[in-house]
Formats: structure tokens, C-alpha cells, sequence
């Protein structure tokens, strides 16, 4: 087929944004990982942009010899894990009530969950209401906020309401009352949606560092998230906890050490990134079906 | 079907004998034919439960931690009206009136950060609204289906990475060291403390937020885009429309109902600028520009205690938000048609 000049010229320049794009995309991710490899010295002088100069791999010893860098990637892992359980428990439960529109009172209960999303309750009384729950400094200030979100909440009730009918109306007849549906019926066959909300989640929490910031104290409840944070912060503010970090491993920068854990923190989320993303684009997409 | 068409159908019989059913009656199999005797008749609510008391129950959970996690700080705003004494009563000790907002309302600095949160987030809303259009766009005009998918992959990536790692990143990278300025170095310029300086921090930080949402905001309209009708492009090119006039005509009405809910959403957040990335990314030195509503009422809320003056400025910012909200979704019901509700 003969395209015109025109046509031609603007998919040449089109692509060619394109992939510019992708190199202002991928840049910051290849630099972290170049210094992260690289030697104090030549990151100090400078020279480090895309490839590792003075290649070698003692900031990754030193912070993974970091006992508190490991306890804290492990409290990541478990405010992950409890987190995204509450956080499904309480999302399909909700999200299966509201897709049954026969509902008495179902746009009522609709409504108190989507005026949260317009409307919230603003950090200070938040942190009231966690410091007078008892819950500083335990893992549930940083689990439980956050367990629902709206957004999740409206993309499982449009999964849910597009299921076929026809299964649960049999399933009714046979007498298997609502807890029986739900249960044997609607969750096995929504495993798609479950599987996208679980990745949401797991996201959420895992990336989360301001909760923790906000409710924890002790460094040994800290998220690895907090622990970055606090290298950040200590290589331009004060340097409490980034040069605790940096006792062990007296020779080397901060941004050595800052580019060691971000690459250790990012590592999860890439892994499975590639293996999920088709997830997170359907999830986006039931979403935007008008519930 | 049963399951949705219980609103008329003749519950009457069984509302007769509601003490003598067991209590775990589900919807009872279809009335056959029955329907179109009996006016539809609204259910009561000792119906509903009776019926659907399983439901109301999954319900439950969920509407519990609703109402102490979300409603419960909601009701805490209180406290902007009483003074708060820490170890006391969460809802505050006594009224005090307005006697917190009078002290916002005439803080200068509150209006100083009030005014940097305005153009921070109507500038991250001029650069970032319009920016994941065109690339949709963009996108939508490759060939060639397996680049369009890594295009997509790479540029969802930054979305899914904790806004610590993405200011960990801009640092490195605007760092004395870093690779901004060495390439200023490499043209012979003097480094420039990037993170330190006021004047740059309004860029940085719309920049940085446009790398990170850019590539996952094109996903509603790629979605949008996959639903205009072919058949109109078609016509379009029968009328010699070229592909600029096609896009134009055809492809911007077909999305524009996205765009606008969109932008509705966008508005409505427009005064919660990324609190948390601001209070990684600012420092005093830049205060100046970068200390927004959120940053200012946590310094004063929860580092130096004020915490019913900072609960009267939070609950002033969220109306605010809740009004903007509002009044776009009104706008946009009245102008084009389109509203969230």
C-alpha cells in the first residue's frame, strides 16, 4: 500500500516520540541501577549516567549485611500480606452487597461509600482517632486505614453485576442461601477481578511509607519503605538513621546506599510487574464501565 | 428473574405472615405469572431484612469500618471548633466557636501556602490533563500492535512505584552529581543546586508527577478511544476528511465524555497536591514556593501540636474540595451532558 508523504512523515515522527518517551521513562531506573553498582567515588566525581563505573557490588554486602534493612523489608512483607487480606475480606464482602441492586437501602450504603471518596476526614483527626484507638506503634495503624478503597470497591460491584445471573437465580432455587451463593459460587468465579484487586492492594501497601511514618516510632517496626525515607532524608537533612546505616559501611556515600535499597525495594514490584499488568489494565477498565 | 425484580413483585402474601416464615427464607422462587395482578409495592424494611438478612450481614464489616476509619475523622473535624488537649476527649474539652478559623483567616502564611497549593495544582492540572490525551492519541495512531504494547508497559511502569522511590530518583538525578547537572557541566555551565532552589521547585515537581501518571492516564481513554466507531472514520474520509480533520471530528467527540469525567475527578483533587510527595521533596530552603495547605497544617498539627487550629485549616481544604467537586460536576452536567452522578 502507497501511503502518502504526509501520512508517512507523521508515523516516523510519531514513533520517534514514542520512543523517546520511553527512553525519558526508563532513564531514572537505569541511572539508580548504574550507581548502585558504581564506586562512591566516581558517583561523587560525576561520572555515573547509564552504565556502573567502578563496577562493583559491595553497597549491595553492606546493606543486605544491614540487619535492620532486612527486618524492615520483612515488616513490609507482613503489613503487605495482612493488609491486602483485611483489605479483600472487607472489598468483596461490601462490593457483593452493593451489586445486588433488589437491595433495600443498597443506594444508601452505595453513597456512604462514595461520598468517602469526595470527602475524608483530613490527617488530624485521623491522628487522633489512631492515637486514641491504642494503635501507635502497632501494625494495625498501618494496615487498617486505607483497608477500602472506593475506586476498588465500585470496579468489584461492576464485576460482580456483570456475572450471569442465571447461576445464582439456580442456585437460590436449590436453597443455598446468600453466604452459600457468595461463597461457593460468586468468589470462584470472580477470580480475575480477585486477582486483579489483590495486586492493587499489595501495590498499595507495599509502597506505603507515610502511615508508618506517621504512627510508628521504633525503627524496628519500620516498613523498608520508611527506611529509604530516612536515607533520603538523612543525606540532606539530619543524619539520624541514614548514618545509622551507614555505620557499618563507613567508606561508602549515601547515594550509594540509596540506590542499593531502591533497586532492593523496586525489585518485587518489577518482578511481578510484567506478569500483571494485563491485570491492572482490565481492573482499570471494569472500572470505568458505569456502575 | 428473581433476583432483580423483587421491587413488584407481590410480596403481600407473605407480608401476612411474616412472625410464622423461618428466618432464612431467601427470595422466594418466582410468583408465576402473579406479576402483573399486584401493584408494584415498595418492601418494608422488616421484609427486607427477613429476606435478605445474609446480605445485610456481609454488610456489615465493611459499613463498621467505614464508620470509625472514614466517617469517625470525619466527625472529628470537631475538634476545629473546641479546644483539644492531648489524653482528652478526641472530640475536644470545650467549644471555642470560630475562634480557630479567625486564626487561619488572618495567618499569612496560611494564605502564602493557600496560594502555592493553587499553582501547584493548577499547574500539575494544565501540564497533566492534556498530556495523557495526546498520548492516547499518539498511541492510538501505531501500527504496529507489539511496539504500542511496550510503549504501554514502559510507560505504566512508573505508577506502580512508591512515591518515595520516584523522590529518591528526581534526587539522584537533580543531585550535584547527578545527570542533570552533568550534562550542564558538560556544556560548561555551573552546577545548580536544583532542590534547593525555590524557583525550581514548581517544575520539579509538576515534572516529576507527569513522569510518574502520564503513561497509566491514557489507559480510560485508549478504553474510550477502542469504542468510537469505525464507520465514522470511514465517512469522515469519504467527506476528505484528512487524518488531522478525522481526529478532530471524529476521535476528540468520541472521548470527550471521558475527558470531561476526567477532569471533573481532576478538579476535584486539584487543592490535595501530593502531600506526601511534597513533604519529601521540600525542605525550609524552598518553603517558600513548595510548602503547601497540607504541609503547613502538618507542621503545625502534628510537629508542633496545634492540633485544632490544623484540624480547622484540613476541614477549610476539604470543603473546599468537596465544593469544587460539586459545582465541575454541576458545570459540566449543565454545558455538555456528562456528570459522575
Amino acid at each position: 500500500m502507497n501511503q502518502p508523504t504526509g501520512v508517512r512523515v507523521f508515523g516516523a515522527v510519531n514513533v520517534t516520540l514514542l520512543v523517546l518517551l520511553c527512553v525519558v521513562m526508563l532513564y531514572p531506573f537505569v541511572t539508580v541501577l548504574a550507581q548502585s553498582f558504581s564506586s562512591s567515588g566516581a558517583i561523587e566525581a560525576g561520572k555515573v549516567s547509564l552504565w556502573p563505573v567502578g563496577f562493583n557490588v559491595d553497597t549491595y554486602i553492606a546493606v543486605t549485611s544491614n540487619g535492620t534493612f532486612w527486618r524492615n523489608y520483612g515488616n513490609t512483607v507482613l503489613y503487605t500480606v495482612v493488609g491486602t487480606t483485611i483489605a479483600m475480606v472487607l472489598t468483596t464482602t461490601y462490593a457483593y452487597v452493593l451489586s445486588k441492586k433488589h437491595l433495600k437501602g443498597r443506594n444508601a450504603l452505595i453513597g456512604i461509600a462514595v461520598f468517602t471518596m469526595f470527602f475524608n476526614g483530613g490527617l488530624v483527626p485521623n491522628y487522633v482517632l489512631i492515637s486514641s484507638l491504642g494503635m501507635k506503634n502497632t501494625m494495625w495503624a498501618i494496615v487498617l486505614p486505607n483497608a477500602v478503597s472506593v475506586f476498588n470497591l465500585l470496579v468489584m460491584k461492576s464485576f460482580f453485576e456483570n456475572l450471569p445471573k442465571d447461576i445464582e437465580e439456580a442456585a437460590q432455587i436449590d436453597g443455598l442461601g446468600w453466604y452459600g451463593i457468595f461463597g461457593r459460587i460468586v468468589l470462584p468465579l470472580s477470580k480475575p477481578v480477585i486477582a486483579t484487586m489483590v495486586l492493587f492492594y499489595s501495590v498499595q501497601y507495599w509502597n506505603d511509607w507515610f502511615l508508618a511514618f506517621l504512627y510508628l516510632d521504633k525503627s524496628e517496626l519500620f516498613p523498608v519503605t520508611l527506611f529509604l525515607r530516612n536515607l533520603i532524608a538523612g543525606a540532606s537533612t539530619s543524619a539520624s538513621e541514614g548514618a545509622a546505616a551507614a555505620e557499618t559501611t563507613t567508606a561508602l556515600v549515601s547515594s550509594n546506599i540509596q540506590a542499593v535499597t531502591m533497586v532492593l525495594t523496586v525489585i518485587p514490584i518489577l518482578c511481578v510487574y510484567p506478569f500483571v499488568q494485563r491485570y491492572f489494565v482490565s481492573g482499570i477498565m471494569l472500572g470505568s464501565v458505569k456502575g | 428473574m428473581p433476583l432483580t425484580q423483587d421491587e413488584q413483585s407481590p410480596r403481600s402474601a407473605i407480608r401476612g405472615s411474616t412472625e410464622v416464615a423461618a428466618p432464612a427464607t431467601l427470595p422466594a422462587a418466582p410468583p408465576t405469572g402473579s406479576r402483573r395482578l399486584s401493584k408494584p409495592k415498595r418492601q418494608t424494611w422488616r421484609e427486607a431484612f427477613r429476606r435478605d438478612w445474609q446480605l445485610y450481614s456481609l454488610a456489615l464489616l465493611p459499613l463498621i469500618f467505614l464508620a470509625i476509619f472514614k466517617y469517625g475523622p470525619m466527625v472529628g473535624n470537631i475538634i476545629a471548633f473546641r479546644r483539644f488537649r492531648p489524653g482528652g476527649s478526641i472530640f475536644g474539652d470545650e467549644w471555642v466557636g470560630l475562634r480557630y478559623i479567625e486564626m487561619f483567616i488572618n495567618d499569612p502564611t496560611f494564605w502564602q501556602v493557600f496560594a502555592n497549593t493553587a499553582i501547584l495544582g493548577g499547574l500539575t492540572l494544565l501540564v497533566g490533563f492534556p498530556l495523557p490525551i495526546v498520548l492516547a492519541l499518539m498511541l492510538n495512531e501505531v501500527r504496529k500492535k507489539y511496539f504500542k504494547k511496550i510503549v504501554q508497559s514502559i510507560s505504566y511502569l512508573p505508577h506502580f512505584l512508591s512515591v518515595v522511590i520516584i523522590v529518591g530518583m528526581v534526587m539522584q538525578l537533580l543531585s550535584l552529581q547527578g545527570t542533570v547537572n552533568q550534562i550542564i557541566g558538560a556544556f560548561g555551565g555551573e552546577g545548580i543546586p536544583f532542590l534547593q532552589r525555590p524557583e525550581w521547585f514548581r517544575a520539579i515537581y509538576v515534572g516529576s508527577e507527569v513522569w510518574q501518571t502520564l503513561g497509566w492516564g491514557t489507559i480510560l481513554y485508549l478504553a474510550a478511544l477502542t469504542t468510537v466507531d469505525d464507520s465514522l472514520y470511514e465517512a469522515a474520509k469519504i467527506d476528505g476528511a484528512g487524518r488531522w480533520r478525522q481526529t478532530w471530528h471524529v476521535t476528540i467527540p468520541g472521548i470527550r465524555p471521558m475527558m470531561v469525567t476526567l477532569l471533573i475527578l481532576n478538579i476535584g483533587m486539584f487543592l490535595q497536591v501530593g502531600f506526601e510527595k511534597v513533604l519529601l521533596l521540600y525542605n525550609p530552603l524552598t518553603y517558600e514556593t513548595a510548602d503547601v495547605i497540607s504541609t503547613y497544617l502538618y507542621r503545625v498539627g502534628l510537629v508542633s501540636n496545634n492540633l485544632s487550629y490544623a484540624a480547622a485549616i484540613g476541614l477549610f481544604q476539604a470543603l473546599i474540595g468537596l465544593a469544587m467537586v460539586l459545582s465541575a460536576n454541576l458545570i459540566s452536567r449543565r454545558m455538555v451532558g456528562t456528570s459522575l452522578w
